[in-house]
């Protein structure tokens, strides 16, 4: 039972961060139809940039409680992870948006590679250990451990995801991204600027991406360029899974994502009797996505949406 | 422009010219090899890689560029092949298996012409059995499925060293057999009428047939009925179905014939390296072959062989010239950095100059009339 509640904790700390990432491709997607390969890149440019933050600080003043640091780097984080995407999709996706669909796609791929390689040179390649600045103390709950990090992570999460749907739902903001998504030309007749609305569609899913990165690196305890990838390529997963262009659906995703592969690899073990390791894990992700989405095509609440690739 | 009845002079002297371009071409494609082997077989090496790039980016063409379904997980057919050569000409299963080294106790060594029937059968069953699950799935959707499919493969090659040691792990296979065809062996450097010719260059002569039979089936299949259903489907599935296109049949047909032709490439790709791992089948390389077909031109069989042959061929040349960039920037941008950079800077470039590719197909988007 412990075994189960603490994949269950872990499952939504991964969840969360899924959910987190996914919004920032659905939002994406759901405006231009656009699959951000360069998403889990910002993510791991905000967490980079954070953690050379999180070393400048501590030297530069020492007297600051981690709790100060860990907030001051956020908020660069933010900025740094929102100008780069805002740049990105000036650069590389707005020129080509009346482009066949595959075009964005490989300038978005290119644009993966590009920042990989350059946070490669900018950081270096190695592996750094990402400072603790909570207290380490774990807390015992019904036999299960979880670390103040992880209370953050979920407290973020949740303040974030509220702001969101705050952001999308009652602001004029949120409502000109709604119409956009719904048909950009008619939009666009009713007085709303198309370009300014994915523009800040692309600055608010770098800032969530950026909060995900600090938390996916204070969660393992080490950034390096290439972490970007896979929490990139699940959240997407995630997205899919929840219905592609749909808010809501991004975030039961992941965290039904995050679950599912906790649980999974906490019981694999067991289940097979020691033949499949908890290096299996990844397998979970994919093997539950193509399942669902071979009984629902278009996700849990997705819609039909435009075909062809 | 082309009249039915050529009987003008001047459709003559095209004809001569275009069979003049044809010939310099084939001499050209002939003594590269030759040429290249006199610099270092480095060179050659990067011909004979290129070559195997063309291959997968016809076969991708295949699923992508005729039937318009984006596959990120085509590298699963190559690792497909090439495990699948690995295990039957290598001795890794008489080394591991106490009773398979007693029942072939000189191990395996199977046949090409085995082979490769046999390769292109399990890759095109891979590929079918990928295809049933998500037909439904269309654009986007389908692009995630496959990738999800590829990265399973991959953890399942990573992993099947135990508790059955299968696949060898991380490790990789090793130890494989170079191709013998008609007991000749392509794996020894030779001697053909007094030109030496390098096991590497003899390998670019077995790649450029096989280039040139792909690339033949492939126009064969452009023009088909086959190939005009697929790109019926690519247009507008609906109108496909209603034209009575079997569009299920069809898209399964083009999931397995791409697969099939990244099983072949897989197998010479395992007997060509002698080793193969999952670091080899990676994403990344599926990501690639993408790029190569859509950089190039999609759907446009030139095209897509250029796009494969800059993009697999020029970063190799280039990491020949990073050397004195990385004396300059003292170690910083090494070879193989300074090669991701220009690869990703080439795919973002060349898409918003030219978003449908450096060649792109003439037709594309035009009705099927207007071709003749």
């Amino acid at each position: 039972m412990e075994i189960l509640l603490q994949q269950i904790i872990n499952g939504l700390v991964l969840g969360s961060m899924y959910a987190l990432i996914a919004l920032g491709y659905t939002m994406v997607y759901g405006i231009i139809q656009l699959i951000n390969f360069a998403h889990g890149e910002v993510l791991m440019i905000g967490a980079l940039t954070s953690w050379s933050c999180i070393g400048m600080m501590q030297s530069a003043m020492p007297w600051a409680p981690g709790w100060l640091v860990l907030l001051l780097a956020t908020i660069i984080a933010c900025i740094v992870a929102a100008a780069l995407n805002f740049t990105i999709e000036k650069v590389a996706y707005r020129p080509l948006r009346n482009a066949s669909r595959l075009a964005p796609l490989i300038t978005a791929l290119g644009m993966s590679i590009l920042l990989q390689t350059l946070a490669m040179i900018i950081w270096k390649p190695n592996y750094k250990p990402y400072p603790t600045l909570l207290p380490a103390t774990p807390f015992e709950l019904g036999g299960a451990v979880i670390t103040s990090t992880q209370i953050l992570i979920l407290g973020v999460t949740a303040i974030s995801l509220a702001i969101l749907s705050w952001l999308v739902g009652y602001t004029n903001l949120g409502r000109a991204m709604r119409a956009t998504a719904e048909n950009p030309r008619v939009a666009a007749l009713m007085g709303v600027k198309p370009d300014m609305v994915i523009s800040a569609t692309f600055i608010i899913g770098a800032i969530l991406a950026a909060i995900a990165g600090i938390m996916y690196a204070s969660n393992y305890g080490t950034a390096q360029h290439t972490m970007g990838f896979l929490p990139g390529l699940k959240a997407f997963t995630a997205a899919v899974f929840g219905g592609i262009g749909n808010l809501a659906g991004a975030v039961v995703g992941g965290i039904l994502l995050g679950l599912i592969e906790a649980i999974g690899s906490g019981y694999i073990g067991t289940l097979t009797g020691g033949i499949l390791g908890s290096n299996y894990a990844d397998i979970f992700a994919f093997i539950v996505l193509i399942i669902i989405l071979t009984l629902r095509p278009s996700g849990l609440f997705g819609e039909r949406v435009a075909d062809r690739a | 422009m082309a009249n039915v009845w050529p009987t003008a002079p001047e459709d003559l002297t095209m004809k001569q010219k275009n069979l003049a371009k044809w010939i310099i071409g084939a001499i050209a494609l002939l003594v590269l090899p030759l040429i290249l082997q006199y610099f270092g077989n480095a060179w050659v090496r990067i011909a004979d890689l290129a070559l195997l790039y063309v291959m997968l980016a016809l076969g991708l063409n295949i699923v992508v560029g005729y039937a318009g379904l984006l596959d990120l997980g085509y590298v699963a057919f190559y690792a497909v092949g090439a495990y699948l050569f690995a295990l039957l000409a290598s001795p890794h299963l008489a080394d591991t298996f106490a009773s398979f080294a007693a029942m072939f106790p000189n191990g395996l060594h199977f046949s090409m012409w085995l082979v490769i029937p046999l390769a292109l059968v399990l890759a095109a069953t891979t590929g079918v059995i990928l295809g049933v699950p998500v037909l439904k799935l269309r654009g986007d959707y389908l692009a995630i499925v496959t990738l999800g499919f590829g990265e399973i493969i991959r953890i399942f090659m990573n992993n099947l060293d135990h508790p059955i040691n299968i696949t060898n792990g991380p490790k990789g296979l090793g130890q494989i057999d170079s191709v013998h065809i008609f007991g000749f062996n392509f794996g020894k450097n030779q001697e053909l009428f007094g030109i030496a010719i390098n096991s590497v260059s003899m390998y670019y002569y077995l790649f450029l047939a096989l280039v040139l039979v792909t690339v033949l089936v492939c126009y064969r299949l452009q023009d088909s009925r086959i190939g005009r259903a697929w790109m019926a489907i690519r247009e507008d599935e609906i109108a496909a179905k209603a034209m009575g296109i079997n569009t299920r049949n069809m898209k399964l047909l083009a999931f397995g014939m791409g697969a099939s032709f990244g099983g072949v490439s897989g197998v010479m790709f395992a007997s060509f390296q002698g080793f193969v791992s999952p670091e080899s089948f990676s994403l990344m390389e599926s990501v690639m072959i993408v790029a190569m077909v859509v950089l190039g031109g999609i759907g446009h069989i030139p095209g897509v062989i250029l796009g494969a042959v800059l993009l697999s061929a020029l970063p190799e040349v280039l990491r020949y010239v990073a050397g004195p960039l990385q004396a300059m920037t003292d170690g910083r941008l090494d070879s193989a950095i300074l090669r991701q950079l220009l690869i990703a800077l080439a795919m973002i470039i060349v898409m918003l100059i030219r978003p449908r590719g450096l060649w792109p197909a003439p037709d594309h988007g035009k009705s099927l009339e207007q071709k003749t």
